[in-house]
């Protein structure tokens, strides 16, 4: 009985904090967190979700080529957003996109996430050389465009590459690419922190005792950084996301056997002029509110856990 | 004396999420000619936003809801935005806390004074430089004329508030708020800064408003005194009277928590409790919860300022000495 | 001064030789170069002469000596690809980036500034909250999906303006113009907006934060108190405060216009650097893809120094600093 009394308020008293009030004083905090969490689930759930599967060649077909979609003349409710140039239908194509945009914003965030911490924590706790030795590399590298990093790092790690394995490892490349242009911030967030608790008594007291330097880390270093380190990284989330759709237009990104939304732009941008605007108008659009929502909740999400307004 | 300023009933609200705060409640006094009012007050009291008004520099969302503010026997608080930006500066000066954050850090000294006197006065380049230098080397700034070009950064604390006192009489006015002028500088500074300012406004005639919470300096340097609590003013009256023979409780347990080098002292006594904040002001005195002579009346009513031995204070304890009513000073 | 001036000099060396050493690694490692420049029925020994010949049998280090003492002379080697040297290749699209770049920032730059400024001074209205709404879309977008949304307006639906191309060029000596005629502006204009867009929405972001923040300060507050005109403040005082702050992360985000150009070259198939790259990257053509690598980085480098020279410059505390700080009391 009490458990539960205790369970109910907790949930009361969460409903009623500041952050959860924020959230719901903001239409567009709430609207874009709609918007987000269906294409996310459309898109985790695109197998079962989609009406078609448009890598089954066994589905596809010619005939069904370049039908507009359903509320224009030619159009049909088997395919409401119309097909592609092989016959595949953009609404499901548009879904298993949006999955593999989704998927690598998501792992190359996490592998700069994690990158940056360690890297971060290194430095800081260490000092000394190690820590001039990061934060050098580090400099130089943030004097460089982000963008400009993951396609250099991308294009460069692809072209060494022998012919036939590039597609294999393209998705790891990419991922890779992405993370590694973006490591920075989240060190230097790190390792500030980890500066300042590092100077703290209680953390000297600490290793007098012996206490594992890992443990003093993860204790006490990382619980304060998490709150910036989380606004952050939703702000990078966007960037990744957006970096990933760029490299695949550009055709150094996902191989064309896993199309992402930056693909599908590419390729119906061939068809812009002969007619077929929505090959990529429908992939744009979905790109474009899925960044926006994402951009909207980071910056919903900084304002929130910003100690100044307050 | 004639009034050069007064307030009456001057009633100061900010509007919050959670309700209406009133930061300055019915709050009235005069400044004379050439006179100096102290204003003391802990912090929160008041006296900073009360001197905000005065200035015509209320921060949104506070605003002043009742009451008026007169200069001259003009209203000033009505005035559109525009007039009221001529009458500051050229009527009303203002010095404020941090000498530094005060001047722009980009622009000399020299330009900063210029701009300031040919808004308000009428005159050329090279006129405007001479008062300038004129200015610099009547606030005992040294060197002045090769100073003038000079950054602010280039300047240590005291010159710096000297400067800014400079900016404040450029155009001459007819009175000054200064609101913790000597709060951040360190103690002989501050000794040098508040005879400066004396003199200056001996010289010039300037009415000062001294907004502290720094009993010395007003002892010091004010006429009369202001005793601010809680948004509303507990005593007033001449400075000396204030001092050595309090009226309003308050005002016994500020003077008597001030040490003084001739005695020895077990403990430092203190008011027990804290100013109330502004949500949570009880009602009646604001003062009854830590009041040590409290009464019933003084739970349930507000005192107005009654006439007590040589001052006004806010009281209950005075009702009895009231011969024609409560008075405002 | 002259000291900071040495160590960043020494560290843009030290980073341009980090990036010779990437370069320097292609070439060594991605396939083997003789066989881009012999048949196939040569024999070995004939490829061993070859060897020989081009020092490729010396020691790494020496080889890598060689590489950046070429690099340095601006000499890049053969395309493997277009089979033309790399200079030509260069110097043939530097013109088309650099125009585009150029007009960019600048349109950047102005509207950017200007809108800022805008916001700033006036949050609350209508017209400001749109536009930072506007300006949220800015930062979100992909540089390519704007071009394309572009295109399909201008280009596909209105035919207004070609989407490929430079348009018709002139020849200036070894530089080749579009800025000339009237239809090299109309094939310019989406691309630079196009690429413009970002910065531009940074900007004005950025210009607003700091112009709020500038106009919450003392020095504005004293500036008021003074009766400042409301122009002598806003564009004399806060202005030049917000702009230097400004100026460095502007500077740095119109340096990133050369990055992005290689996605607004690849989406209006603008035939400048950045799609030169592209197309190296694509085909494998090692010699085209180091010498941009090595030319991008050389113009960040230069860039980032450029802008820490300009911060020096115009914030006087910097620039004092070897004076020997402020002077007496």
């Amino acid at each position: 009985m009490a458990a539960d009394a205790i369970k109910a308020g907790l949930v009361r008293r969460l409903w009623d904090a500041d952050l959860a009030y924020s959230f719901r004083r903001s239409p567009v905090a709430v609207v874009s967190a709609i918007v987000t969490l269906a294409l996310i689930l459309g898109a985790v759930f695109a197998p079962w979700v989609a009406p078609h599967n448009p890598f089954d060649l066994s589905t596809i077909s010619l005939i069904d080529a370049f039908d507009p979609p359903q509320w224009v003349d030619g159009g049909s409710p088997d395919f409401p957003l119309g097909t592609d140039e092989q016959g595949r239908d953009v609404l499901s194509a548009i879904l298993f996109g949006a999955r593999i945009s989704l998927g690598v914003g998501l792992f190359s965030t996490v592998f700069a996430v994690t990158l940056g911490i360690t890297a971060g924590l290194i430095a800081g706790w260490r000092g000394g050389l190690v820590d001039a030795f990061i934060m050098r590399i580090a400099d130089v590298q943030l004097s460089f465009p982000a963008i400009l990093v993951a396609l250099l790092i991308d294009g460069i790690v692809r072209s060494t590459l022998p012919h036939d394995q590039q597609d294999q490892i393209a998705l790891v490349v990419l991922v890779g690419s992405i993370g590694l242009s973006g490591w920075v911030q989240f060190a230097r967030l790190v390792r500030g922190s980890t500066l300042v608790e590092r100077n703290k008594e209680y953390v000297q007291a600490a290793r007098v005792i012996g206490v594992h330097p890992m443990r003093i880390v993860v204790t006490h270093v990382l619980p304060n950084v998490l709150t910036p380190v989380l606004v952050v990284a939703t702000i990078y989330f966007a960037f990744a996301i957006i970096t990933e759709a760029t490299l695949s237009f550009l055709g150094v990104g996902v191989p064309p056997t896993e199309p992402s939304l930056g693909t599908l732009i590419r390729i119906g941008n061939g068809y812009l002029f002969s007619g077929e605007w929505w090959i990529t108008v429908f992939p744009a659009v979905t790109l474009a509110a899925l960044v926006l929502s994402v951009n909207l909740l980071g910056d919903w999400v900084r304002d929130a856990f910003n100690p100044r307004l307050q | 004396m004639s009034a050069l300023l007064e307030l009456r009933h001057v009633r100061i609200e900010l509007p919050t999420r959670r309700g209406t705060l009133v930061a300055v409640d019915d709050v009235s006094f005069s400044i004379g000619e050439g006179e100096v009012l102290g204003v003391v007050g802990e912090s929160g009291a008041g006296k900073s936003i009360t001197a905000a008004a005065i200035i015509g520099l209320l921060e949104p969302p506070l605003r002043q809801t009742g009451g008026e503010i007169l200069l001259e026997g003009g209203r000033i608080d009505n005035l559109p935005p525009d007039a009221f930006r001529r009458v500051r500066g050229k009527q009303i000066g203002a010095i404020f806390q941090d000498p530094l954050t005060s001047l722009n850090p980009l622009y000399t000294i020299g330009r900063q004074l210029v701009e300031t006197i040919q808004t308000h006065l009428q005159l050329g380049d090279k006129a405007a430089r001479t008062r300038a230098i004129e200015l610099l080397q009547e606030v005992g700034i040294p060197g002045a004329a090769e100073r003038f070009g000079a950054y602010p950064h280039q300047f240590s604390g005291g010159m710096r508030q000297r400067v800014v006192i400079a900016l404040a009489l450029a155009a001459n006015p007819r009175l000054i708020v200064a609101d913790e002028p000597t709060t951040a500088l360190d103690v002989s500074t501050q000794a040098q800064i508040i005879s400066l300012l004396k003199r200056l406004c001996r010289d010039h005639g300037t009415a000062v408003m001294l907004v502290t919470h720094d009993m010395g300096v007003i002892a010091e340097t004010a006429d009369r005194v202001a005793v601010m609590y809680a948004g509303r003013i507990a005593e007033i009256g001449p400075v000396r009277q204030v001092v050595k023979h309090p009226q309003h409780p308050y005002t016994v347990g500020l003077m008597g928590s001030i040490p003084s080098i001739g005695g020895a002292l077990g403990r430092l006594p203190q008011i027990d409790g804290a100013m109330p904040r502004l949500g949570s002001i009880p009602p009646g005195c604001a003062f009854n919860p830590r009041c040590p002579r409290v009464m019933d009346r003084c739970r349930v009513e507000r005192p107005d300022l009654l006439q007590a031995d040589g001052t006004l204070a806010a009281c209950w304890l005075h009702a009895e000495q009231v011969a024609e009513g409560a008075v405002h000073g | 001064m002259i000291v900071f001036l040495l160590r960043r000099l020494l560290q843009s060396l030290a980073v341009m030789l980090a990036v010779a050493l990437i370069a320097f690694t292609l070439f060594r490692f991605v396939g083997d170069p003789i066989n881009g420049m012999v048949g196939q029925d040569a024999t070995q020994a004939e490829r061993d002469a070859l060897r020989e010949s081009l020092g490729l049998n010396d020691s790494v280090l020496v080889q890598f000596g060689r590489f950046v003492g070429r690099t340095a002379h601006g000499e890049f080697g053969l395309s493997y690809q277009l089979a033309r040297p790399v200079n030509d290749i260069i110097l043939e699209k530097m013109p088309a980036t650099l125009e585009l770049s150029i007009v960019s920032s600048l349109m950047a730059l102005v509207v950017g500034v200007t809108l800022g400024v805008f916001t700033g001074l006036r949050p609350r209205a209508a017209s400001s909250r749109l536009l930072l709404a506007g300006s949220l879309v800015g930062v979100s977008l992909p540089t390519f999906l704007i071009g394309i949304l572009l295109i399909l307006v201008f280009s596909v639906w209105l035919r207004w303006l070609p989407s490929y191309g430079r348009g018709p060029t002139i020849q200036l000596g070894w530089w080749s113009s579009g800025l000339f005629s009237v239809d090299g502006w109309r094939s310019l204009i989406m691309p630079a907006f196009t690429l413009a867009l970002y910065p531009m929405t940074l900007i004005i972001r950025l210009v607003r934060a700091e112009m709020l923040e500038v106009m919450r300060t003392d020095y504005i507050k004293f500036a008021r108190a003074r009766g400042l005109t409301n122009r002598a403040i806003h564009f004399g005082h806060a202005l030049k405060n917000t702009l230097v702050p400004v100026i460095t992360i502007t500077g740095v985000q119109l340096g990133t216009v050369i990055a992005f150009a290689v996605i607004t070259e690849t989406v209006f198939q603008w035939p400048g650097m950045g799609l030169m790259f592209i197309q190296a990257v694509n085909s494998a053509d090692i010699p085209v893809m180091s010498a941009y690598l090595v030319l991008v980085a050389l113009f960040f480098v230069i860039i980032n120094l450029a802008v820490d020279l300009l911060y020096y410059l115009v914030d006087p505390r910097l620039r004092l600093q070897r004076g020997g700080g402020g002077h007496g009391r």
